[in-house]
């Protein structure tokens, strides 16, 4: 029988008839569809995992500045002033999972940010959440290579659809549509990870989306640095919140499709300045606007300075 | 509606910053060098809209410049790609065009010439997520994306090309997906393009060197 699906609820079906997972689906979907053996599937899985590894890992030891100058450091500061290190001050506010998961998914945009190596999930502006939650998770819990990739399968199912179904381009529906995408994902493949049903899989995806519903895509400069490194900081932590309102049994009351396509509908309304052009949100404020390389103009910039580039936004980009 | 693969979902694996801008940016590159086939002495890149205006945020020229050395998209040896073009004793030069508009946003134009003063110029578009496509070859306009193995003839516009090159194909048992002809007007040169699922071989190439309306022929494989 066929393993390949098109909406959450052939999704579900598939799970329930055959007992299994949604990661095992996506699995056995890969390897029918793309013809290619279960070996090779994990084989790209791991190099996938390996990237990952290395890319919440690097900045903690070795922050390094963007491009631009606009980010850099914010994962080390992040994991060496909120993870306990033996003294009781500072207590970690998040506590150690959610801490470590928000440092891992800085750090991975942050390579982004200075060219290095990450892998887009879905898209380079929101591929901190997925890692930055497994990862972060596996080493609080000891688990195994093969059950992160579990959580790779189960998000790249729901990412799939969100693809199919809606769209993952920020310059389409807006930020929702990156990291809100990611968050899903991510909120389903925890879920399964720490032992929810596929049923609370799809809830804790459909929280998610509900959640971040609306998030405009207003990236300063046009780079993907502010505020997409924070919001695949709040990613992670609402990916961390709808699983574990999933596992605890709560319900959204719209189905997961219903929400693709909300969240769809939602995108295509955005005006054009929320969707990745750099003219609105943080972009389309003064500061934002002297941040831009090319300089701002009157009909953007919210008071018009028309000044372009501040000797001091030069200054820092050049150092 | 084309196979979404969960590779197609977690990746490409990637240099950052910006799949379009980065990403699509060494593959247009790299596609041109593969198209170009010989050594590259000299390089002109022009960036245009969107690429023209946030490329140098999001390391565009750096990708542009490792694409024509034959780096791919993950390759991180993009970050130096202006140090190992200096090495390799490239001449490279960028234009950052933001005046002309251009029917994609993010275009560039591509100038290759060899050490023997042969030239080959290429237009490509980043279509995001790092998906690309090549709209001109030396300002003959076609369409292909590099997902295929692509066998690219650039002839004379006149009767025969087209039997001789398939009559080939199939003698040798390829499978042509997708085939396209361009020119630039009645008579004079075109562009016969075919793709398939499958890597071409390559070992009849000389047959279809053998009509004399045939000039050239690139070869990309997947």
């Amino acid at each position: 029988m066929s393993m390949d699906f098109a909406s959450g609820k052939e999704l579900y079906r598939l799970c329930r008839e055959h007992g299994i997972a949604i990661s095992e689906v996506m699995l056995r979907r890969e390897t029918e569809l793309g013809m290619v053996s279960e070996a090779s599937v994990r084989e790209r899985l791991a190099r996938s995992l390996q990237i990952m590894e290395a890319a919440v890992h690097e900045p903690l030891g070795k922050p390094r500045r963007s491009l631009s100058g606009l980010i850099g450091g914010e994962a080390w500061k992040v994991y060496h002033t909120g993870m306990a290190d033996g003294t009781d001050d500072p207590k970690p506010l998040c506590g150690e999972a959610l801490t470590r998961a928000i440092a891992y998914s800085m750090a991975v945009l942050e390579v982004n940010a200075a060219m290095g190596l990450i892998v887009a999930a879905p898209t380079a502006g929101s591929s901190g959440v997925l890692p930055g939650a497994v990862l972060s998770l596996a080493e609080l819990y000891g688990w195994p290579e093969t059950k992160q990739m579990d959580g790779l399968l189960n998000a790249g199912a729901i990412g799939y659809l969100l693809m199919r179904n809606a769209t993952v381009a920020g310059a389409e529906a807006g930020c929702q549509a990156e990291v809100g995408a990611a968050s899903a994902m991510t909120a389903s493949a925890v879920t399964e990870l720490m032992g929810g049903t596929p049923e609370m899989c799809f809830q804790a995806a459909s929280l998610a989306i509900s959640n971040l519903l609306g998030l405009v895509c207003d990236p300063i400069a046009g780079l993907v640095e502010v505020p997409c490194q924070s919001r695949n900081a709040i990613g992670v932590a609402n990916a961390f919140t709808c699983a574990q309102l999933a596992l605890s049994g709560i319900t959204h009351p719209v189905p997961f499709d219903e929400m693709v396509d909300a969240m769809y509908r939602v995108g295509r309304s955005l005006p054009w300045e929320l969707r990745e052009s750099a003219k609105g949100g943080n972009a389309g404020t003064p500061t934002g606007c002297r941040w831009a390389a090319g300089g701002c103009s009157a009909d953007s910039c919210a008071e018009g300075c028309g000044a372009g580039q501040t000797e001091d936004a030069r200054q820092k980009q050049d150092g | 509606m084309n196979y979404i693969s969960v590779f197609d979902v977690i990746g490409p694996n990637m240099i950052g910053p910006s799949s379009s801008h980065t990403a699509g940016a060494v593959n247009i590159a790299l596609l041109a060098y593969q198209l170009f086939s010989k050594p590259v002495a000299k390089v002109d890149f022009t960036l245009y809209e969107s690429f023209a205006q946030t490329g140098r945020g999001h390391g565009t020229d750096k990708a542009l410049l490792g694409g024509i050395q034959g780096f791919g998209p993950d390759d991180v040896r993009i970050r130096d790609s202006y140090a190992l073009a200096d090495e390799a004793g490239i001449e490279y030069h960028f234009l950052w065009d933001d005046k002309t508009k251009t029917a994609h946003p993010n275009t560039v134009d591509i100038r290759l010439e060899s050490p023997d003063g042969q030239v080959q110029t290429v237009r490509g578009e980043s279509v995001g997520g790092g998906k690309i496509r090549i709209v001109q070859i030396n300002d003959i306009d076609v369409v292909f994306t590099g997902v295929y193995s692509t066998l690219i003839i650039k002839h004379t516009d006149r009767p025969g090309v087209v039997a001789h090159v398939t009559k080939v194909l199939s003698r040798h048992g390829v499978n042509i997906a997708f085939m396209r002809l361009y020119r630039d007007f009645k008579g004079g040169t075109g562009y016969l393009i075919l793709e398939s699922d499958e890597k071409i071989p390559d070992d009849f190439l000389e047959e279809i060197r053998e009509n004399e309306l045939v000039h050239e022929i690139m070869l990309i494989q997947i």
